[in-house]
């Protein structure tokens, strides 16, 4: 019995330190700031926006639940529809040239140039240009009273009168568009030059003992233990489209005739200015499907370890 | 050196005082008009409004804060933020509770949260009876029956802007009067190589003369039961218009935001525009000999008027709101009223060279109108502006269908041929019964 009592008391006293000393109670103790931050700041955001997209939420004045009325109106809606044919064009697009552009510019920069790391930084330039600033920088670009470049084409004696870049629905597509590539295009090239320089050199020389041509080794050798970091590097590239909002709003606010509204920009006109914090909301959700299939399309299609390996799909 | 900086401070702002002390009061004061009002102990304001649109607005708000910081020993914070922002910034202080005690915005913001505002009924009966009344369009924004949810700051006046020069060169000694009258005068400008031009693009600001536009030919967004009637004859008829108006603009309008015009007509690019007197006043306060030439060219005119019969202007709603969160309501009203006074407000008024027009009836005998005649039609524009979401009751769903650009958008598709004036009208007429609801 005397025992007994001091071995309870033992095992009283040591019971924090004998937990501190588990493993998984240690794992579960270090895990839980991250994890509420993440609970806070990302889940609890997102639960919130998810939910007041099923709600008549006004800026100022509490919903009730709606269920997916909000969404059968969308469907519906001209504008909304033209948002998403929007948002997927200038998407496709933008990151179709900017994997093209950047993949060209990291090759390029991957030889051996004189100036190698001056031309690296510069490349890196419009990236860290902040985007409200470049934005800017493209709204003169594309004004339709003193955009430089329709100034340079007249004089030069190009064009007669000045072109209409933001003005008619397909120019302000374009123009946007290609306001995103320049932007976008660094950060593809960058990261992409990161992954070749992980390359090896040997299997170039291998390849070249073997008398592949310079194509051949790009095909067999670049791209395949390339890949993997093309599927991150797009994936961000896709997302970051997909959601692009300031370059929007400073030149166009959606306009001409809601030819440039993405769904982000959309999303915003209706839930802030417009007060519809559900409908905003909605918008905003609608847009989660697109991006949850861009990363499954990343994660399963261009992931497989067979492929990267240099084998064939099984 | 901070003694004699404050000093050298006293100085200037006791200056100011006595100028306005000195000058004329140009009210007949009402002797019912009383106001007794006992400011918390200890209190501080914080007010937020929107940044100035011409430099000496903002100037002269301060000095008149700073004026009351030392009359009644409130310090009182001001903060700026462009127009656009500070709209979302109210709402979201509104839903959360806590904020700034005293909100400045535009239009029809105080209608979204009434609930969450003081009753400001003493400080605008007091202001209305002592100035010789409020424009009735005031009532309109921010009285809900008997109870007011906000003070009238005044509007962002709207009006045409032309170069009087390329006016009479198209062979018209005065601006037009009539939408027909306007219609030619668009006509021969553009003959002449010397075009104007109107923002078609999402201009929130200058979206205005869209709905006047609309307005002119008896259109309406809603009727008096909040019911959308845009799809109407009437409404076909102003797109008409639009589509015969719109190949005489400079190329480039559906692109235009709000600084565009500014811009254009200061580089002599277009003749005439809609704008507030920014344009005048950026040209008439410019170095540049060229500016100056052009400020003197300027003329300002109201907008025509349609089949309509009456002035359908549509202008920028200034209110000032105090937020039931606030610590302290009672200074927050006695900020406002010190402001509306003629002491604060004719120099402010004096200050931004007419920007803001008056929304008291007593001010619009403020020399600012009358010093300098092309300041004189931007002195109406209270009195014959159109409430937002006419004719019906303002609220979510006007708020909505104006943020959503739907007038503006109706206009710039029968403008521009991308739809029929029936196609564009019966496309508004959805887009709008969704916010109100059908």
């Amino acid at each position: 019995m005397h025992i007994d009592t001091a071995n309870r008391l033992a095992t009283q006293q040591s019971a924090l330190s004998r937990a501190l000393d588990n493993r998984h109670f240690l794992g579960v103790v270090f895990l839980l700031p991250a994890a509420a931050l993440l609970l806070v700041f990302l889940t609890y955001p997102l639960g919130l926006g998810t939910w007041l997209g099923f709600t008549d939420t006004k800026i100022g004045r509490g919903g009730a639940w709606i269920g997916i009325e909000n969404f059968e109106f969308l469907w519906g809606d001209e504008v909304t529809r033209l948002a998403l044919f929007n948002t997927l064009f200038y998407t496709v697009v933008a990151s179709t040239v900017k994997f093209g552009l950047g993949l060209w510019l990291a090759l390029l920069l991957n030889k051996h140039l004189p100036f190698k790391a001056f031309l690296r930084a510069i490349v890196l330039l419009p990236f860290i240009v902040p985007t409200a600033l470049s934005a800017i920088a493209f709204w003169w670009i594309y004004d339709s009273q003193f955009s430089i470049v329709s100034w340079t084409l007249m004089k030069m004696g190009v064009i007669h009168e000045y072109i209409d870049f933001l003005g008619s629905p397909w120019n302000a597509r374009f123009a946007t568009i290609a306001a995103n590539i320049w932007r976008g295009v660094p950060f593809v090239a960058i990261c992409l030059l990161a992954g070749l320089q992980t390359i090896s050199p040997s299997y170039y020389e291998a390849a070249s003992l073997d008398g592949a041509s310079d194509w051949q080794q790009f095909r067999h050798v670049t791209l395949p233990l390339l890949t993997p970091i093309i599927a991150v590097v797009m994936t961000f590239s896709v997302l970051f489209t997909f959601t692009d909002f300031q370059l929007i709003y400073v030149l166009t606010r959606g306009g001409p005739l809601n030819a440039t509204h993405l769904m982000a920009t959309l999303s915003f006109q209706r839930a802030i200015p417009g007060g519809a914090l559900g409908e905003g909301a909605a918008i905003a959700t609608a847009m989660v499907p697109f991006l949850l299939a861009a990363i499954m399309f990343s994660y399963f299609g261009l992931q497989r370890r067979a492929w990267q390996q240099g084998g064939a799909d099984s | 050196m901070s003694e004699f900086k404050r000093r050298r401070f006293l100085k200037s702002t006791a200056a100011v005082a006595a100028g306005a002390a000195a000058g004329p009061l140009i009210w007949s004061s009402d002797a019912s008009a009383q106001w007794s009002n006992a400011p918390e102990k200890g209190a501080t304001l914080r007010v937020l409004r929107w940044k100035r649109f011409v430099q000496g607005d903002e100037d002269q708000y301060l000095v008149n804060a700073r004026k009351f910081t030392e009359k009644y020993g409130i310090p009182v914070r001001v903060d700026s933020e462009s127009w656009e922002d500070v709209r979302p910034k109210a709402a979201v202080a509104a839903n959360a509770g806590a904020g700034p005690d005293i909100i400045l915005s535009t239009n029809d913001d105080a209608d979204l949260y009434p609930d969450k505002l003081v009753d400001m009924t003493d400080v605008a009966t007091y202001l209305g009876k002592k100035y010789g009344g409020w424009y009735p369009v005031c009532e309109k924004y921010l009285k809900h029956g008997s109870k007011w949810i906000g003070v009238p700051l005044g509007c962002a006046g709207n009006a045409i802007v032309y170069r009087e020069s390329q006016v009479k060169a198209a062979g018209f000694d005065k601006f037009p009067r009539d939408t027909d009258g306007f219609l030619k005068l668009m006509k021969a400008l553009k003959e002449k190589g010397t075009p104007g031009g109107f923002a078609l693009g999402h201009a929130t600001g200058d979206q205005a003369w869209a709905h006047w536009l609309f307005w002119a030919f008896g259109g309406k967004l809603v009727n008096e039961k909040n019911q959308v009637v845009i799809d109407s004859p009437e409404t076909l008829k102003a797109l008409e218009y639009a589509k015969e108006l719109y190949p005489t603009f400079v190329p480039g309008t559906l692109s235009w935001q709000d600084p565009n015009n500014n811009k254009a007509f200061l580089d002599g690019q277009i003749s005439v525009t809609a704008n507030g007197i920014s344009i005048y006043y950026a040209a008439k306060m410019s170095p540049d000999p060229k500016l100056q030439d052009i400020a003197k060219d300027i003329q300002h005119a109201n907008f025509p008027i349609g089949p309509a019969g009456v002035p359908t202007e549509f202008n920028l709603f200034l209110n000032q709101m105090v937020f039931k969160y606030s610590k302290y309501p009672k200074a927050a009203k006695e900020f406002i009223r010190f402001m509306m006074e003629e002491e604060q407000y004719g120099p402010w008024m004096t200050a931004s060279i007419g920007y803001v027009c008056h929304p008291l009836q007593a001010y619009e005998k403020n020399p600012i109108w009358t010093s300098d005649p092309k300041h004189t039609p931007y002195r109406e524009a209270m009195k014959v502006m159109r409430p937002l979401g006419y004719a019906g009751e303002m609220g979510y769903a006007s708020a909505g269908c104006i943020a959503d650009f739907i007038i503006l958008d109706m206009v710039a598709e029968a403008a521009s041929g991308s739809k029929t004036p029936k196609e564009a009208a019966e496309r508004a007429q959805k887009r709008a019964e969704r916010y109100y609801k059908v």
